[in-house]
Order: structure tokens, then sequence, then C-alpha cells
């Protein structure tokens, strides 16, 4: 067997394809809009000196996404579909507002403490119970796929229309504003002149990629996603890779709605996190991730949902209002869609091989993505 | 003894054939009769007659679902089509459009984006989620460009429709609207569609398997495309009732009702793997959705989110009942 450059390893990974969305965007916005990759410094009196400009708009606003992606990545992988992400980013935004609530516990409610930068509730344990919420919505998930063996698309489905009348349950069905100044941190806060929330995306997956490349858990998901019954067979128990997975996403889907909360000032049940598992599942995709389950990369698909939020940006920046962007964002899909159809595929492969003049073997796909 | 185990057995067949069905029409007057004795006002026959009026256009989505998901996919973008086809319309009729032109051509749209969206599936070998929620994401948007307000329709057509009662025989002061009469006539399209003619028994060959229906030789890549055309079909038709009942277009319209669709056709006992199932489930699960909102109404204290707890507990019993019927027929 010839040995791959690394050009051609690289061309064979799963990072590439994403990557390439992600450039052709950026040159995009070189050609239009130059001022798109200006980045500069704006004092801060909270949080210091810290970087400002798209690019870091790009991380800062996506990391919601990106972790969801994440997660999404490893229900897929197992062959399983989480429809319930959003509504997850509800319920944890809303648990997080509840517990923060200076009212809590006060008999005699004024708008004075309701609207106190104070909290009665120690903010640990607030994450703590934003995380332990999200991640119990995906244990429930996990629970009815593995255990009562409901299709992944459905038994998400359920939490998907119950989850958003839930959080309105744990609000009251009111918009709650937030006021507890430390709590901002997490959406606006800045380490070192960048946001908090790359922080946490990196933190998100490096533990992600040690848990499945450290560890034989990501062999196990992707041979549960290729083929659950003879992973059975081999005597692996494949009910809890798929209720570890689903725990996984709920999880990341919780620290999502703990920055998106953050990051807005307020948790409404209805439109926090909305159409999130759509994004979530078109990252996916665009980080080459097959729906069927299978070989999978976290990575990819946080470069996907990254390609997703510099679009995002770059049709603010152009002027086009917000709801058109619904319409901008069905033409990348069926762009992704032609992009990733055999036929083209069949036909830019064989292009990169006229040119080379070498015909590949069919060796297996190496995976150098994590 | 033969004659009564023959009997029996009949009967057995026949409880695991339509037991999914039974089920939901009992759940149906279950709910119905539980709302009747708490408000003894719902017990009056104009509040049945409220759900079909109310819940029209999901009715006809519904419908339009069921079809798509009993060949095994999924049509994300009806919600979508409502919105873009009541602004669409709205706008049309604004700029002194004739209804006459401009209902047949909201039609036409309709029919034109459903069967694009198969070919698209069917050729391109994407996944229908994918692919209709691109067309969910397109139609909205596309809504959203013809106008971010809400435009109101002072056609006179539309309103004459719109506020003309019919008055049923025989129940007094029971009313319908012209415009609910819509998803019934298609109701009993799509069952003569299903259950008489090649189209609907390709449906439920290709939602069993779909390669076993292409090598029977059944045209599974025009039917494919024709169902997706016929879920376009009832969206936009449930977009031309939205936009009548409200005398408005505005691309927010229906948002998530994509989801009441599935939650009905899975209520209704069609199975999301496709080829089990039947269109008159549906009814019953659209029914049913429809006094758990009039129940929430009646009761005024109770506040609407408890609709979408209340439908995602019942589609989670709905599943439990199929899944128990279905494991059962297997082992028979």
């Amino acid at each position: 067997m010839r040995q791959k450059s690394f050009l051609g390893r690289f061309r064979e990974s799963q990072l590439f394809w994403p990557l390439v969305a992600w450039v052709i965007i950026l040159i995009f916005n070189a050609f239009v809009d130059p001022s798109f990759f200006k980045i500069g410094i704006m004092p801060d009196p909270v949080y210091g000196n810290h970087l400002y400009g798209n690019l870091i708009d790009v991380f800062n606003n996506g990391a919601p996404l990106i972790l969801v992606a994440i997660g999404m990545t490893m229900v897929i992988a197992t062959g399983g579909i989480d429809l319930s992400v959003g509504a997850v980013i509800a319920i944890s935004a809303a648990m997080g507002a509840v517990l923060i609530n200076p009212a809590l516990g006060n008999k005699l409610i004024s708008n004075e403490i309701l609207t106190k930068d104070a909290t009665n509730t120690p903010l640990a344990i607030i994450i703590l119970a934003d995380l332990a919420a999200g991640t119990l919505c995906g244990l429930w998930n996990g629970f009815l796929v593995s255990r009562v063996r409901i299709q992944p698309m459905v038994a998400t489905l359920i939490l998907m229309v119950a989850g958003r009348g839930i959080a309105q349950l744990i609000t009251n069905g009111q918009i709650m504003t937030i006021y507890y100044t430390p709590y901002f941190w997490f959406g606006n806060g800045y380490i070192l002149g960048l946001p908090v929330s790359i922080y946490i995306v990196a933190v998100v997956l490096l533990l992600g990629w040690l848990l499945v490349r450290k560890t034989p858990i990501g062999l196990f998901i992707e041979s549960v996603g290729i083929n659950a019954k003879a992973t059975y067979y081999s005597g692996i128990n494949e009910q809890n890779v798929k209720l570890l997975a689903y725990a996984f996403c709920g999880f990341c889907g919780a620290i999502a709605g703990l920055i998106l909360s953050s990051y807005v000032h307020s948790a409404d049940g209805n439109n926090n996190g909305l159409y999130y598992e759509l994004d979530a599942i078109l990252s996916v995709v665009i980080g080459g991730t097959l729906m069927t389950g299978g070989r999978f990369s976290m990575l990819a698909s946080a470069i996907g949902a990254v390609v997703i939020w510099t679009f995002t940006v770059t049709i603010y920046s152009l002027g086009v209002p917000a709801n058109a962007l619904l319409a901008a964002k069905a033409v990348l899909v069926l762009v992704v869609i032609l992009l990733y159809s055999d036929y083209s595929r069949r036909l830019i492969n064989r292009l990169f091989e006229r040119r080379r003049g070498i015909r590949h073997d069919t060796a297996i796909p190496r995976d150098t993505a994590s | 003894m033969i004659q009564q185990s023959h009997v029996t057995q009949q009967a057995k067949l026949f409880f695991f054939r339509y037991g999914p069905l039974l089920l939901t029409f009992a759940v149906f007057l279950a709910v119905y009769f539980t709302g009747g004795r708490l408000y003894p006002v719902m017990q009056k026959p104009q509040v049945f007659f409220n759900l079909f009026i109310n819940d029209g256009s999901l009715l006809l989505v519904s419908i339009g679902m069921t079809l798509v998901i009993l060949t095994g996919g999924i049509d994300l973008s009806v919600g979508g089509m409502i919105a873009l086809v009541s602004t669409a319309s709205a706008a049309l009729l604004r700029s002194g459009a004739s209804p006459y032109l401009v209902i047949p051509l909201m039609i036409i749209i309709g029919v034109a984006f459903g069967a694009l969206m198969g070919w698209i599936i069917q050729t391109l070998k994407v996944q229908p989620f994918i692919a209709t929620l691109m067309g969910l994401f397109f139609a909205r948007g596309m809504a959203y460009i013809i106008s971010l307000t809400s435009v109101t329709i002072k056609d006179a057509f539309y309103k004459k429709i719109a506020l003309t009662p019919i008055y049923i025989p025989f129940i007094p002061k029971a009313y319908i609207y012209p415009t609910t009469l819509v998803g019934p006539i298609m109701l009993l399209v799509a069952i003569y569609l299903c259950f008489f003619t090649r189209f609907g028994r390709t449906i439920y060959a290709m939602g069993n398997n779909e390669q076993s229906a292409l090598l029977m030789g059944l045209s599974v890549p025009r039917t494919k495309i024709m169902v997706y055309a016929f879920s376009g079909l009832c969206s936009a038709l449930g977009g031309i009732v939205f936009s009548m009942s409200l005398l408005a277009g505005y691309g927010q319209f229906a948002t998530g009702m994509e989801l009441d669709a599935i939650a009905a056709v899975v209520i209704g006992g069609t199975s999301l793997s496709g080829g089990i199932g039947n269109v008159f489930g549906t009814l019953f699960g659209v029914l049913i959705h429809g006094t758990i909102v009039s129940i929430l109404q009646f009761n005024g204290t109770l506040s609407s989110w408890w609709t979408r707890i209340g439908v995602g507990v019942l589609t989670l019993i709905a599943i439990g009942i199929q899944s128990v019927f279905y494991i059962r027929k297997k082992h028979s």
C-alpha cells in the first residue's frame, strides 16, 4: 500500500470538507467585506481589555451551537438522533433563572427584590442544577431509546414537544430576566482577552476527545452505530453506550443553555434555543458524520457549527434582516446537500485523481480527527 | 368448538389490526367526556364542531404528513408552507390580485414545492429530514422576505368565506364555516388514495420495505415524489384555510405546527418507521389535540404550556401502545 502524503491524508480526513466550506465563506467575506476580519482591542471596565471583532463574535455567539453539535455528534454516531436539544437548552436556562431569582423563598415579592443584583442560591449550586437538569433530560431520552427501545426520533420528539412546556412550567410561563452579574460571566466574560465561552467549548471538546479517543468508548459508539446487534453479541453493553451518548448530549445542551441564558440575560421557555436542534444536526451533517451512524468526528462537527455561525454573521453584516436569514440558511443547506451527494463527490474525486494521475486504492480511510 | 375458536381468532385478528385505531378512538372519547364532565359547557354540540373549525389547518397538514410518514419519510416543511402561503396570498390580495387567481396559484406553489423536495430526496438520496428541513427554512424565510410584518386581508371574497356560517341540520345552533369542510374532504380523498388506488398500495409497500417494493416493480421513485407533492398540496390548502380564518398572513404563523402534526399522526396510531397506520387514526389524533386545547381554554386557570406537556405525554402513551401491539403481532 502506498504511503499517502500528508495532503492526501488530510483530504480523506473528515475535517477536510467542513474546512473547505469555512474557507469558502471566509474568502467570500474577504472580497465583499474585508472589515469582517478586523479584530481590535476594547477596554472593558468589568472584564479588562479584550478582543472584539466579527471573528471573535462567531466563536462567542456560536459557542452554544458548537457545544450542542458536539453532543449531537455522539448521539448520531450511535445511529440515533436527538431532537430535544433546543428544549433542553430552554429547560436548563429556565432552571438557572429560577434559582437565581432573589425572590425565591421570599414571601414578599416586590419589583425591587426581583431586579436586585443578588441571589439566595450559591452560584455553584445554580450551575450544578443547570447541568443536572440537562443531563437528566439526556438520561430520559437515553432510557427511552436504550431500555424501552423506542426509535430515537420519536423518543426525543416527546421531550422536544413537552420540554418547552416544562421550561415554561419552571419559569411559570414568564420570560425571566436575570439581574445577577456574576452569572453573566459565562456568556460575556473574558479570560486573557478571549471570551469565556471559547474556553468552555475547548474544555468540553478536550473532555470529549479524551473520552472517545483515549478510552474504548469511542470504538463502542462507532460499533453500536454500525451494527447494534453485532455489538451486543460481541459482549458490549450497547444499551449503556447509547445511554451515555444521550446523557452526554443532554449535558452539552445544558452547558449551551447556561451560556445562552447568561449571554442574553434572560430565560424564555418558548424561544431559548429555538431551531437549535436543526442547526446542530446540520452542523453534524456538514462535519461529515453520517446520519446512519458509525465513524464520527466531534471536531469536524464543531467546525460545521462554526461554518453555520460564520455564515450567519456574514449574512447579518451584509444587512439582510434577521428573519430572512432562514431563507439564506436554506440555500446553505441546499449547497451542503449538493456537495455531499454521491454524484458530486464522485465528480470531485475524479477531478482530483485525474490531475494527480494516481488511482487511489480502496484503503480504509484513516481517522485523524478527534 | 371449532366455530368458536374461529370466531375468537377472527376477533383477535381484528383486534390486532385495528387495536391502535380503536384505542386512539377510545382515548379521544375518554378525553372528551372527561372534559364534558369537568366543564358542562363542553357538552354543547358546538364545542365538537369547534374542534374542526380551530384545527382545520392542522387536520389538513396532518393528512399529508400521514402519507409521508407511511412511506417512512417525514415532512418538516408544513408549518413553513402555511406561513409562506398565508403571507404570499395576503400580499397578492393586497396588491389587488383576484382571489380566483391567488388560490390556484398557491396550490400550484405548494404542489411544486413538495414535488421539488421529493425530487431532492429521491434523486440526490438525501435524508427526508434534512431535505424538508431546508424546505422549512426556505418557506419561512421567503414569508419574511415578502413581509416582515403581519399582512391583513381585506378581500371581499375571503371575508365572505371566512364569516359565512353553515348551520348543521338537525342540531340547533351548531355551525361550521366553509373552510372547515376542506379538511374532511381531503380526508376522504386521502382515504380513497390510500385504500383504493395503486398509489396507496405502493405507499404501504414502500413503508414496509422500500427495497422489496422496488424489486416488485413498483414505481417507488414516482410515488415518493408524488407523496411529497401531496403533502405540499395539503399544507398549501392548510395555509389558505389558515389565512382565511385569521384574515391575515404572517411569517410567524403556525410555528411548530410540524411537531403538532407529527404528534397527531403518531397518536393516531401511525408508526414513524412507515408502513403501518392509516389516515383515519390521524383524524382522531388531531381531535385529541383540539380537545386538550379546548379543555385548557374552558379551565382558564391552566396555562397554555400544559398543551405541549399533554401532547407529549399522549405521544408517549401512543408509542407505548403501538410497541406493545406490534411486538405481539410479530410474535403471533
